[in-house]
């Protein structure tokens, strides 16, 4: 589900489909590399489309970074269920934790890139929204 | 913190300006963009490129500006750094357009 090596900003991916969380991290890996931490999550709790708050949760804490973390989320459930992941969090990590308004596998390789070279979690967030400006 | 590192040493150093011809077959494209950004953000220099001597320039920090460019394969890309680590970071990306991005 994840790996973490470094200081710099998470990532976490959050799709309805496991298969496109999965494939997007993949390409976060092989495109940007090791040097970002990264957690992924899709799916209900059943295994079918759908996204769950217990899922993203671990996926945050897979991809946690003291830097803060970034998700990125794809269509309308995995947003307010991202929120309601995050509004879960301890109070001292919720303020590091933000979901970008970008596409996920797009949004993802990018905010990815972005927190490579070191980059706060607002310019990561930045970056990855120039993808909408 | 990039910005003013960028505008202090715009005060104090001449930019610096080279062109490499792109070699790797697919041109500027995603996994090269994600590249050159990299390398663009390990130095302090502010770093930008163009497909013309004369601009327009595009921030070679930013992903997806870079991705933006669609520079294909054959067209030469321009580069203009400007700061204190302005020479090694020049000599950096033109070795990794050299290179074709490790491509081949």
């Amino acid at each position: 589900m994840s790996s973490s090596n470094s200081a710099n900003v998470g990532i976490v991916i959050v799709s309805h489909s496991i298969k496109i969380a999965e494939g997007a991290a993949d390409m976060v890996r092989q495109m940007v590399g090791n040097a970002v931490p990264l957690g992924w999550t899709g799916g209900d709790v059943d295994g079918g489309l759908g996204t769950n708050v217990a899922g993203i949760l671990a996926a945050i804490d897979a991809a946690w970074s003291p830097a803060g973390v970034a998700i990125l989320v794809d269509l309308g459930g995995a947003e307010t269920n991202s929120e309601m992941a995050v509004e879960m969090l301890p109070d001292d990590r919720r303020a590091r934790v933000v979901v970008c308004n970008a596409p996920v596998v797009e949004g993802a390789v990018i905010a990815a890139t972005e927190a490579s070279g070191g980059s706060s979690l607002s310019a990561v967030k930045r970056s990855a929204e120039e993808l909408y400006a | 913190m990039h910005d003013a590192n960028a505008s202090r040493a715009a005060e104090t150093f001449m930019p610096l300006t080279a062109s490499a011809v792109l070699v790797n077959p697919v041109g500027l494209h995603a996994r090269p963009s994600v590249k050159l950004t990299q390398c663009a953000k390990s130095f302090a220099s502010k770093i930008e490129i163009a497909l013309a001597a004369d601009g327009p320039w595009t921030d070679a920090k930013s992903p997806v500006k870079v991705m933006r460019v669609k520079a294909p394969q054959g067209a030469t890309l321009h580069f203009r750094v400007t700061g204190a680590d302005g020479e090694t970071a020049l000599a950096a990306l033109l070795a990794l357009v050299h290179d074709g991005f490790g491509e081949g």
